[in-house]
């Protein structure tokens, strides 16, 4: 298998990287690849050009800010898998990200990358969800900081206009009760579904087009969630009301 | 890029995945490909010490930064890596098809964890799929290579291992 066609661009700075996007027609942003690539390596993705950030220095922090934690562009999962940081004041933060793939994957894979990939199944999106998070997004027009609950718009789907590039994603602190658990066939493999529990509040994943929130007392509530070979919509409202227990029972 | 200590030029073309150029370009034809969107794990490589999917990465990204492959582990008539020593020792493999992604794998994993627990091994070759279902040998091999590994000191252990990449 061989991507298809496309021009590539490897800026060196933020600025470069967002006069790239502002500019050209139908790009897309290379961070860690673990999405991405595989979608070029299926043909299911044909961008007219990928604009690579993985050389731009200086994009990888991880920090305190606001009293949560901060995440930039190029920090990869494996980074805030180890960072004493975040398992101190987002520990949610830590215990979501070991579900994300495989170690391996992780190891290139950036948080930022999941948060903009958008994928309905996936941990990332339903943690900032259930943490009141927000992500930044910078372009040649300025800094615009998006709220978690605005930025999933759909399967896929996010804010973030075509100019844009996400610079950092901040999660709150999580210091009360918090769990995320989820069901899949396979180690590694996407949740059929799952839920994250920050306090009180409650995130689903695997159940809708985006990540919802949801009442502790009744998540299943209006969800009307897709089958597929691996699950029928029923199992995923029956795994939904069960997990939900599970996080709340503790 | 260097590939197992020795400078190779660069790739021009940006289409070529990184694992295509170990094989093609380089010659490199340890590194096997299996399913080419991340699910086997045949294809791990380390990347500046670490264990990263050669196929989901571009050849071009590769410019300026360490590859070690699993020819690179042992030269020709030298004793083997304590790694693959203990998969022969073990019979961690039957086929040999995942073998190499799976030793590559465990290097990255013994340079995390030296010692590991079983849940450790467990997480650390959940990325890699063996359809010969050698699992268990396999297991008993990564805990016999971090033996091995201790005894003695390998060249790739620890190297650049955490650091920016």
């Amino acid at each position: 298998m061989k991507p298809p066609p496309f021009e590539y661009h490897s800026p060196s700075t933020v600025e470069e990287a967002c006069a790239l996007l502002g500019s050209l027609e139908d790009a897309k942003v290379l961070a860690g690849g673990q999405s991405l690539v595989p979608l070029l390596n299926f043909r299911l993705a044909r961008p007219s050009h990928l604009v690579d950030i993985n050389r731009i220095p200086g994009l990888d922090a991880i920090y305190e800010r606001d009293g949560g934690v901060a995440v930039q562009a190029l920090a990869r999962q494996a980074g805030v898998e180890d960072s004493e940081l975040v398992a101190r004041v987002c520990p949610l933060l830590t215990a979501a990200v070991r579900l994300v793939a495989h170690r391996v994957i992780r190891n290139r894979g950036t948080v930022c990358g999941s948060l903009a990939h958008a994928d309905p199944a996936s941990e990332l999106p339903a943690v900032l969800l259930a943490l009141g998070g927000h992500v930044i997004a910078r372009s040649a027009r300025g800094d615009r900081v998006i709220e978690a609950g605005t930025f999933f718009r759909g399967v896929f789907e996010t804010a973030l206009e075509p100019d844009e590039l996400l610079v950092e994603a901040w999660f709150s602190a999580s210091p009360g009760p918090f769990a995320i658990l989820e069901e899949s066939r396979r180690h590694g493999d996407f949740a059929l579904a799952g839920v994250v529990r920050a306090a009180d509040r409650l995130a689903l994943f695997g159940v809708a087009p985006t990540p919802v929130l949801a009442d502790p007392a009744d998540p299943a509530r209006g969800l009307r969630p897709s089958g597929d070979l691996e699950a029928t919509p029923e199992f995923r409202l029956h795994l939904v009301r069960t997990l939900t227990d599970r996080a709340f029972a503790a | 890029m260097k590939v197992n200590g020795f400078v190779h030029p660069a790739q021009r073309d940006p289409r070529r995945l990184l694992s295509d150029h170990l094989r093609h370009d380089l010659g490199l034809t340890g590194t096997h490909v299996g399913c080419e969107h991340g699910v086997c794990g045949c294809c791990t490589v380390l990347f500046d010490g670490a264990p990263v999917r050669s196929c989901l990465m571009l050849a071009v990204q590769a410019e300026g930064h360490e590859v070690s492959t699993v020819e690179g582990l042992a030269v020709l008539g030298a004793p083997l890596h304590p790694v693959q020593q203990a998969f022969h020792e073990c019979h961690g493999l039957q086929c040999g098809f995942c073998t190499p992604g799976f030793v590559m794998s465990v290097v990255g994993l013994l340079a995390q964890h030296p010692n590991p627990t079983r849940e450790q091994i467990e997480e650390g070759i959940s990325g890699n799929l063996c359809r010969c279902t050698g699992y268990a040998s396999i297991r008993r091999a990564v805990q016999r290579a971090s033996e091995l590994s201790q005894q003695t000191p390998s060249p790739l252990r620890g190297e650049g291992w955490g650091k920016g990449r």
